[in-house]
């Protein structure tokens, strides 16, 4: 038994929803074999070496690796997988992207975004939105699998010395390529992995407004997220979006302002430890799943709250 | 060039699904049936090109139950020529659906494939880059934009960090985001027009695929339940339990 871990890494440092995978992987039992594709990746290499449970980081640098195009980065795990009895890569857009790709290539089933290891075979993972958990077991010679970071802990970014081994890159496959990228820029944390997130629904009812929850967010060194209602009506960027079909988020403490708690949100958010909710509605769903609710107006509240801070 | 576009049916998104009581699976059996939202997407934009003059034909494809010809009469009132539907009682997972498309691909020799990124109720997120794969094509994902070229398409893909544009060869396979468009209501004079239009039932056996499922499922259960908290009535009271009781400020 042995499992190949695709990374997620910026070629430089590895992206902390991979430390999670790694903790997955020790479910497992048997050596884990990190693989690091990208362009000028050494950097990110070295850091996949130390994570604590690594024993061996395989090297693909090309510059068909940038961005990690599915096209290209699927047929260099295919050729890999071979020797293994698990694939495994977290559950992000970069992962939901190639590895698909990768299990039909194999002619396997994927096992997508567990939340628990049962054994060798066997996981858990969330259905409708969350609202129901199913055992899954795979039947396939090389089990596929994502897994959602936010439910397994981060494994030791240090401590770890495993040996770095350059693996032969595979033809680029000509059949897309990268133009551009527009990313949000922000001194916050990253959504996923900060442990406080404030987020905001469409009762803020400007992009304007946002500005608001900024100030708050600041004072508690907290990430800003949105519900699907806030993005789609523009007042913040796509990647701000929790919920089913956008980032899954578990922090110590999640602020839900001026947002109801439809069930699409609620999947994206209902394993934080605390929740808080304000908003102005007393029946709002979001208070059946709070810990502590103010019944309020959020544009007198919020202010208030931040200089209570 | 024709479109082909896949549309699941599955329970509707404003409906609570809870486990059965005995674990067996979820309880559907009376529940509101939908097309995917995602699909409704898919299909938006497949008929948007039609119309521009970019497609000639707008194929919708749905596979299981009998039942499923619903979810593909939406699809031709919203604009789609035709369906095909695959008929089966079996649970077809993500590979063989992708396998099974794959077969419509070969025949039907379609320029463009949509597909939602997800659908809502497994939310396994595979089936579209599955199809790629086994096809050989270009796969463009999660995406909010589609400008098609000249063998090519520009598209506009929501990641993590944002947003990403990517150019992807034709034949491709495009997976749908919700914020692309937003797709139609439809007209009754269109329903009754989508009751003529010509609608093809297979077997999977027609199409030599074997759907046999990879994926045991079972102990479909509730999630830990959250239970209600308490409601404060001040911001003062709220600092002072987020410090004091709850110890996480």
């Amino acid at each position: 038994m042995s499992v190949l871990l695709i990374a997620e890494h910026d070629n430089t440092a590895i992206k902390k929803a991979t430390l999670s995978t790694v903790t997955a992987a020790s479910k497992l039992g048997g050596d884990i074999h990190i693989l690091v594709a990208g362009h000028g990746c050494q950097g990110a290499a070295e850091a996949a070496a130390k994570i604590v449970g690594v024993s061996k980081v395989l090297v693909a640098d090309a510059p068909h690796y940038n961005h990690e195009l599915a096209e290209n980065i699927a047929p260099l795990v295919v050729g890999l997988a071979a020797g293994y009895s698990h694939v495994l890569t977290p559950a992000t857009t970069m992962g939901k992207n190639f590895m698909p790709r990768v299990a039909a290539l194999l002619d396997v089933a994927q096992v997508s975004e567990i939340i628990a290891v049962e054994s060798a075979d066997t996981f858990v993972r969330p259905i409708y939105a969350g609202n129901v958990l199913v055992t899954v077991q795979s039947k396939d010679a090389i089990k596929v699998v994502t897994v959602r970071g936010t439910s397994f802990d981060t494994a030791p970014a240090e401590g770890g010395s495993a040996s770095i081994e350059a693996v032969a890159a595979t033809p680029p496959a000509g059949l897309s390529s990268y133009i551009s990228q527009e990313l949000t820029k922000s001194e916050r944390p990253e959504l996923t992995a900060a442990r406080v997130v404030v987020a905001g629904g469409r009762a803020l009812g400007s992009g304007e407004n946002f500005h608001l929850l900024d100030a708050l967010a600041d004072k508690l060194g907290a990430a800003v997220g949105a519900t699907r209602a806030a993005v789609d009506a523009g007042y913040v960027p796509n990647d701000y979006q929790i919920g089913q079909t956008g980032k899954i988020v578990a922090p110590e403490l999640y602020i839900g302002i001026g947002l109801s708690g439809a069930i699409q949100h609620l999947a994206g958010m209902k394993d934080s430890k605390v929740i808080v909710a304000i908003n102005k509605d007393e029946e709002a769903p979001i208070f059946q799943v709070s810990d502590y609710g103010l019944v309020g107006d959020l544009f007198s509240v919020v202010p208030e709250l931040t200089q209570a801070l | 060039m024709k479109v082909l576009v896949a549309v699941k049916r599955v329970v509707d998104y404003n409906v609570n699904v809870r486990a059965k009581a005995d674990g067996s699976g979820a309880d559907i059996a009376n529940a509101k049936m939908s097309m995917n939202p995602f699909d409704e997407v898919a299909i938006e934009e497949a008929v948007r090109l039609k119309e521009a003059g970019k497609a000639s034909e707008v194929i919708a494809v749905s596979m299981g139950v009998s039942a499923c010809q619903d979810t593909i009469r939406t699809a031709l009132a919203m604009g789609a020529d035709r369906g095909i539907l695959i008929e089966s009682d079996a649970d077809i997972q993500p590979l063989a659906v992708a396998k099974l498309l794959k077969a419509l691909v070969d025949k039907e020799q379609p320029g463009l494939v949509l597909v939602g990124k997800q659908a809502i109720d497994d939310d396994s997120n595979q089936t579209g880059q599955m199809l790629a794969a086994l096809l050989g094509w270009a796969q463009g994902t999660f995406i909010s934009k589609l400008e098609l070229g000249d063998g090519s398409a520009t598209i506009i893909r929501e990641v993590d960090g944002g947003l990403e544009t990517d150019s992807v060869k034709l034949p491709a396979i495009i997976t749908v985001d919700l914020r692309l468009n937003e797709p139609r209501f439809v007209k009754l004079p269109n329903i009754m027009k989508a009751k003529k239009k010509p609608l093809e039932v297979l077997k999977p056996g027609d199409l030599g695929v074997d759907i046999t499922p990879r994926l045991a499922y079972s102990s479909f259960r509730e999630p830990p339940k959250r239970k209600a908290g308490i409601k404060v009535k001040t911001v003062a009271d709220l600092v002072d339990k987020l410090k004091n009781e709850a110890k996480v400020i």
